[in-house]
């Protein structure tokens, strides 16, 4: 049996800060299982100590057991060192070893703030399944929120059909879409299903990859606007999730917006759910709750 | 008088030919991309099976989403329009019609006339179309034609989450994982899909009696979904699929109710 | 803050809008709306407060364009009987 090469499957990742020791600190973990990814963040007295970012697998309790196992790898930490877990995302009550499940939009805000800053007033997370806009304050409390996980148009699953349909690599979608002559019409923003069989249709017109990913990309940008838009854009903009690391999405949408959106290359964008996780893990710590 | 009715759908091209009221041709081709040349093929086929040549037809009335790219016609109406028609053309006792094409799904009411009274379209979203059956046959690894009756043989309720067709494939792709069995899933699909049929018809409500027509029709599994959710049985017209260019046709012919 | 529920979809966008700073959490809206679209909770968006506020249900969430459908028929629309009820003004409709 021929090896179906998986042309969707983004780059898992782990990492450990080589600057920090854990011995003697509290440590605290946020684990983020969501419809497509699970990630799991690892903080020491606060400070990012470790994160693993992987697929979620079809079991929830399973995919979260994977994903603290494979952050705390090789670092000598045990599950019974972790002195409070915090579980968000759409399998945040199957997280068997934690203590609080805690909404995704009120951790996106948490580690949002942390990993752009203070300044930062609007976060858009584009995960697999969902898409939201979030206003929070200086401290990351959320002002004012609005998500849509019921259409799959502006969402991960969305790009991870059409790079199937295309056959490309997700992780070479963004560039791709980017190396064109002229940004051309988008396809239909409204319906994945509808847009593919138009991109199905631009195929046999003879329009070249890079193009209907262009065509693709934009319809995107401007669909995510609209949901944008609902709650308004205040600067500073960032954004957070695995879209973020599109860049053909996130450079049409900063054109469509406006403003600059913020970035950072310390962090994996994918991890800011499990990060305000373990944020809130800490915060609840030390306000004495269990 | 002879009239033709040309329904280029979504996904099908459906042609039908009139005789005094009588269907003599019929055809249907797939769209495909290039749909002006499925269309003369279309349009051929039923002339070929009328027995007759294009000369003898006195009046085309074409409708559907890509009207406007039939070989030829001197007017145009509207899809629901043509539904109600057709519908009641088929039954007099029809008050309320529900279309469930490739890519759209419509509620109508009528009146004795086949006059459209009012109505509601969900486009724009496969979940509440046939894309959507024929996306989940694929995602449960069965042809289109047996889903309906693997369907009835199901053996329990099982409700399913996601809402949107992209999403329901990777949560069904994980219960055949999880060996879920394919009888219950069929199921699954075809309640989901007729409740969301179901919420669309009683914004505007429902009058006996309710035709279902369009493609989907064929498929018992959502019919017997629909029923249960209407709380009523859904009159299903021989070859459901025809009825819009059916009631093209008879638009072109003038007709207006009664026989 | 303002928490949006609902959801947007090919036919179009459809929110309910709370917000948590002006609602006390008097469960006026909740008696008033025929269909249970509305409970009064902890602000899950808020894990840090004890504060209860209103919130549309998660399993309405995803159907309220058909659920709130009898209460906006298309002519003569009277006041939506949620936001009558309201006497902080704390609650509004997308659509």
């Amino acid at each position: 049996m021929t090896e179906k090469v998986e042309l969707w499957r983004w780059t898992e990742s782990r990492w450990t800060n080589p600057n920090l020791d854990w011995k003697g600190k509290l440590i605290t973990s946020g684990v983020d299982v969501g419809s497509v990814s699970s990630q799991a963040v690892i903080l020491a007295d606060g400070e990012l100590y470790a994160y693993s970012n992987m697929r979620t697998g079809s079991d929830s309790p399973d995919s979260a057991m994977k994903a603290i196992n494979w952050a705390m790898e090789d670092t000598g930490l045990k599950l019974g060192d972790i002195t409070y877990t915090v579980g968000t995302g759409y399998g945040r009550v199957n997280v068997p070893f934690s203590q609080r499940a805690i909404t995704e939009i009120a951790c996106h805000a948490r580690g949002g703030n942390f990993m752009y800053g203070p300044s930062v007033r609007t976060i858009l997370d584009m995960g697999g399944q969902d898409c939201k806009a979030i206003h929070c304050d200086e401290r990351g409390k959320v002002t004012n929120f609005l998500m849509n996980d019921k259409c799959a148009a502006g969402t991960g699953r969305g790009m991870e059909v059409f790079a199937d349909l295309l056959g490309v690599s997700i992780n070479d979608v963004g560039d791709l879409s980017l190396d064109i002559d002229e940004e051309p019409q988008p396809v239909s923003s409204t319906c994945v299903v509808y847009a593919k069989t138009e991109a199905t249709g631009l195929l046999r017109e003879g329009w070249p990859k890079n193009k209907v990913l262009a065509a693709y990309c934009s319809a995107m940008a401007h669909r995510i606007m609209t949901l944008l838009e609902r709650i308004g854009i205040e600067e500073d903009f960032a954004i957070t999730g695995g879209i973020a690391k599109n860049k053909g999405v996130v450079t049409r949408l900063e054109k469509e917006v406006g403003i600059p959106i913020m970035k950072t290359s310390e962090y994996d964008t994918q991890i800011a759910g499990a990060l305000g996780a373990a944020l809130f893990a800490k915060a609840l710590v030390e306000k004495g709750k269990k | 008088m002879i009239t033709m009715g040309i329904d280029l759908g979504a996904k099908n091209i459906k042609v039908v030919i009139l005789k005094d009221n009588k269907i003599i041709g019929k055809s249907i081709v797939l769209a495909g991309f290039e749909v002006e040349k499925s269309a003369q093929q279309a349009v051929d086929k039923a002339l070929k099976e009328a027995g007759i040549t294009k000369d003898k037809i006195e009046k085309t009335v074409s409708t559907g989403a890509g009207d406007k790219l039939a070989p030829f016609y001197d007017e145009t109406k509207s899809i629901v329009g043509c539904d109600s028609l057709g519908a009641v053309f088929l039954h007099p006792a029809t008050r309320s019609v529900i279309d469930v094409g490739a890519e759209e799904g419509r509620g109508m009411r009528c009146d004795e006339t086949g006059k459209i009274i009012d109505f509601e379209v969900n486009e724009k979203c496969a979940a509440g179309a046939g894309a959507f059956t024929e996306a989940m046959s694929r995602a449960l690894e069965v042809k289109i034609e047996e889903i309906g009756p693997l369907s009835l043989k199901a053996t329990e309720d099982i409700p399913m989450n996601a809402q949107c067709t992209v999403f329901a494939e990777s949560e069904v792709v994980t219960m055949v994982h999880n060996k879920v069995s394919k009888a219950n899933m069929a199921k699954a699909v075809h309640d989901a899909m007729a409740s969301r049929i179901t919420s669309m018809v009683r914004k505007i409500g429902f009058d006996k009696d309710v035709v279902l027509v369009g493609g989907v029709a064929n498929n018992v599994g959502f019919v017997y979904s629909l029923n249960k959710d209407l709380e009523l049985e859904v009159v299903v017209p021989k070859d459901p699929e025809f009825v819009g260019a059916l009631g093209a046709a008879l638009a072109a012919a003038g007709w207006k109710g009664g026989k | 803050m303002i928490a949006n529920y609902g959801y947007k979809d090919g036919s179009g966008d459809y929110f309910i809008a709370i917000d948590t700073d002006k609602c006390n959490g008097c469960k006026d809206c909740v008696n008033a709306c025929p269909y249970e679209v509305l409970a009064v909770g902890p602000d899950e968006n808020d894990p840090l407060s004890d504060e209860e506020v209103a919130f549309v249900t998660e399993s309405e969430r995803k159907k309220i364009k058909y659920t709130c459908a009898p209460c906006k028929p298309k002519t003569n629309r009277p006041p939506l009987p949620c936001i009558a009820a309201c006497k902080l003004n704390a609650i509004s409709h997308s659509w």
